[in-house]
């Protein structure tokens, strides 16, 4: 019993409250005689497809800026390369590593200007984050109707201006990786190529986050005055800790692109940046405290509640968005709950 | 030369906008009354939205993005008057009263979560407000109908949830239109003029006789409003005006209900607890030895903001007629806020004058942005995404500006201790 209750401590109530749901879920699912291999099926490829997304909020809070509420614009830089992959007609391996590797340059590119802007702004980061974020998308909204593409996959098919609402990758890359040596196990699909991809992008991070660099950003993200007393050049860290989630982000929505099979353009960004922040918190981490753990276990449970919540609730309610609604209260209240958990000053 | 140069830098922000809409207004190509006319819809519909941002800001709170929960407050009342059938202006008025419980209670649970953020208030009250709005939409869309079961025209053909769009019927216009004795209160603009240069010569005469407030600007605003009068009564009988008077409509009873809530926030702030807020939001530290209850003042900050928000949200409905269930109050926060700082607010200070500049300069934007957008670029959808680029990009930038500027006035005062 007194192991039972320790556990239950390390796991911690936000765990617990979503665990007891997923369980809630499954059953319901069970009782209405969903197709559950399909479910669970469903939530591995969910899983790694929102994985990098919530890796990208790690460097950030471990170098002590905090959540990145800007990673939409780590995000639009990801769409940039993904955008230039096609109209270079690149398909198939070539496609995607072209739109990973520009994502990357692009991202900590923009990373690095971002932290800088940052440097300066210590202690509102999240708010003025987001709203930096929200800017740049609609920036880019407009650069999406001026942008000189001409391959008919991206432009707007009636001869209009600039890009279209969402790309498609059928031809291109879509699901590249998710078809990469995957196989079916009693009626479950296993992603393999995604699971190598996103475990090998998530095991680089464990293993920079261990090095010397990754211990200075944790020192400097822990206590930034004793780490400038000690010799750390704090604002260095912080810029580093920025380029890579937004290097991150940008890599996150090409992988999560692949799996999906669209880009989703123009305003869609502004919504993203939070499943991931809520992914993370959820899986333990807290506005000082990360590892990468935090990131796979709360995207594991958070979109698997997500992926089964869906069926059920709309076999329950076929009108109305009921798993919708669920995702904005269970992900703002997560955030919310962090928020009130770090504490305020006095 | 010194004194312009001080003058433009402190209102460099209005004064950029200022003419960002007067381009906007020169290429939309549009008519001056008509745009006119629409800013004086825009202006009833929004200002009391913003001015509910003043009070947190004064007791150092900063841009209370939570107004969104005002907002849904309104809605709240204005769906419950709209079951239960209460036409015209009673159902507006029970529509208020209900929403004003309903705020105070968000306002109180918000006050209490803000307070054990101190220092991070603006996010908090931001993600409240994305949290309060799933929580909003599980109830009109599930429970209203799934759990508690009731007949309504505004129900969803299924039972379940209720109807995206809800027309307001009767009670629109119900405050903007109200009937005196068989007169419409709506008036034409020159009247409008006449009567509210009449108010505002009454109001500064007051304050300059028996207040005694003396300095220039009561002068100078005592005259510019006694000058409004003549302007109002020639205007309406020059030839050259008639389009002015046919398509401008003024509803003169909700802009006096407006004034009043100008006059009663000013009167609040040299109350007592007016004055509590103030101290709080100058230095928390200092307020709490000097005896006040900061946690207290911060909460009653915050109810009043979030009440003031909710009757902004009916006034909004009423002139514009439609409901939007689901998305009306999603992006008020932001859009008042950028109003605000728009008319040169910040973070720390945030006036009445700055509110009412900042509503007509943001919403004059939002009006002519699309047309002129489709006048310069042949496509209307540029300008809706140039405005919405506006928005944010005005948030985030003050945002960076004001934190910059307060880490280097503490850099140099702790270099100078």
């Amino acid at each position: 019993m007194e192991m039972v209750q320790k556990r239950m401590q390390q796991l911690g109530l936000p765990r617990i409250i979503i665990i007891a749901f997923i369980i809630i879920i499954f059953f319901a699912a069970f009782l209405q005689g969903q197709n559950m291999a399909q479910l669970i099926s469903d939530s591995l490829v969910r899983f790694g497809q929102n994985l990098i997304l919530a890796l990208a909020m790690m460097p950030a809070i471990m170098s002590g800026i905090g959540l990145n509420m800007g990673l939409a614009i780590g995000i639009v830089c990801g769409l940039l390369g993904g955008m230039i992959s096609i109209e270079l007609g690149l398909t198939n391996i070539y496609g995607i590593a072209c739109a990973m590797l520009i994502a990357l340059m692009v991202g900590s590119l923009v990373g690095v200007l971002y932290g800088k802007i940052l440097n300066r702004i210590k202690g509102s980061e999240m708010l003025i984050g987001n709203y930096l974020g929200y800017t740049v998308v609609y920036l880019m909204c407009m650069f999406w109707f001026a942008a000189p593409f001409s391959n008919p996959a991206i432009i707007w098919p009636m001869g209009g201006d600039g890009v279209r609402a969402t790309v498609t990758l059928d031809g291109y890359y879509s699901g590249i990786l998710n078809n990469f040596l995957s196989f079916e196990i009693g009626g479950i699909t296993i992603p393999t190529g995604l699971f190598l991809f996103v475990f090998g992008v998530c095991w680089i991070i464990r293993i920079f986050s261990n090095s010397k660099v990754g211990t200075t950003l944790r020192a400097a993200g822990d206590n930034p005055e004793y780490a400038r007393t000690s010799g750390i050049a704090v604002n260095r860290c912080r810029i580093i800790g920025a380029a890579l989630s937004t290097a991150l982000g940008a890599l996150g929505i090409v992988v999560y692109a692949q799996s999906y099979g669209f880009y989703s353009l123009y305003e869609a960004p502004t919504t993203m940046s939070f499943t991931p922040m809520a992914a993370i918190l959820l899986g333990g981490a807290s506005m000082k405290k990360v590892n990468v753990w935090h990131a796979v276990v709360g995207t594991l449970l958070f979109q698997t509640m997500l992926t089964t919540a869906l069926p059920v609730a709309n076999m329950l309610l076929p009108d109305g968005n009921l798993s919708e609604v669920f995702r904005i209260i269970v992900s703002n209240g997560i955030i919310l709950y962090a928020l009130s958990q770090a504490g305020g000053e006095k | 030369m010194g004194k312009v140069k001080g003058i433009l830098g402190k209102n460099a922000v209005p004064i950029l906008f200022a003419v960002i809409c007067a381009l906007g207004v020169y290429y939309s190509g549009t008519g001056i009354p008509t745009i006119l006319a629409d800013l004086v819809n825009r202006f009833d519909r929004n200002a009391l939205l913003v001015l509910s941002l003043i009070l947190p800001v004064i007791s150092g709170m900063g841009l209370n993005f939570g107004i969104v929960l005002g907002a849904m407050s309104g809605q709240v009342g204005l769906i419950l008057v709209s079951i239960w059938e209460i036409p015209g202006l009673a159902g507006i008025l029970a529509a208020m009263a209900i929403a004003a419980l309903v705020a105070a209670l968000c306002g109180f649970l918000a006050g209490k979560m803000l307070n054990q953020t101190k220092g991070q208030e603006m996010i908090t009250s931001m993600i409240l407000g994305f949290f309060s709005n799933g929580v909003y939409q599980f109830i009109f869309l599930f429970v209203a109908g799934g759990v508690i079961h009731f007949t309504s025209d505004i129900l969803l053909s299924t039972g379940i949830g209720i109807k995206n769009t809800l027309e307001m019927g009767t009670m629109q216009y119900a405050l903007d239109n109200i009937q005196i004795g068989g007169f419409s209160t709506k008036v034409d603009m020159f009247t409008a003029l006449v009567f509210f240069g009449a108010l505002f010569t009454a109001y500064y005469l007051f304050r300059v006789l028996v207040k005694k407030n003396r300095e220039r600007k009561y002068w100078i605003r005592l005259i510019v409003s006694a000058v409004l009068i003549p302007a109002g009564l020639i205007g309406g009988q020059m030839k050259a005006l008639n389009m002015y008077k046919m398509m401008v409509r003024v509803p003169v009873s909700t802009y006096l209900l407006l004034f009043g809530a100008c006059v009663l926030v000013q009167a609040f702030t040299k109350t007592k607890l007016g004055q509590d807020m103030r101290a709080v939001g100058h230095d928390r530290h200092v307020a709490a030895s000097s005896g006040i209850h900061v946690d207290k003042v911060r909460i009653q900050a915050i109810i009043i903001s979030t009440v003031m928000a909710a009757l902004g949200q009916i006034i909004f409905y009423q002139n514009l007629g439609t409901i939007d269930t689901y998305y009306g109050h999603e992006k008020v926060g932001t859009y008042c806020v950028a109003a605000i700082l728009i008319g040169g607010a910040s973070v720390r200070k945030a006036t009445i004058g700055q509110a009412i500049l900042g509503t007509l300069l943001f919403h004059l934007l939002f009006n002519v942005s699309p047309l002129a957008a489709q006048n310069l670029f042949s496509n209307s959808m540029v300008g809706g995404y140039f405005r919405m680029t506006i928005c944010y990009g005005v948030i985030a930038i003050s945002l960076i500006l004001h934190t910059w500027r307060s880490h280097v006035d503490r850099q140099k005062k702790s270099e100078e201790v």
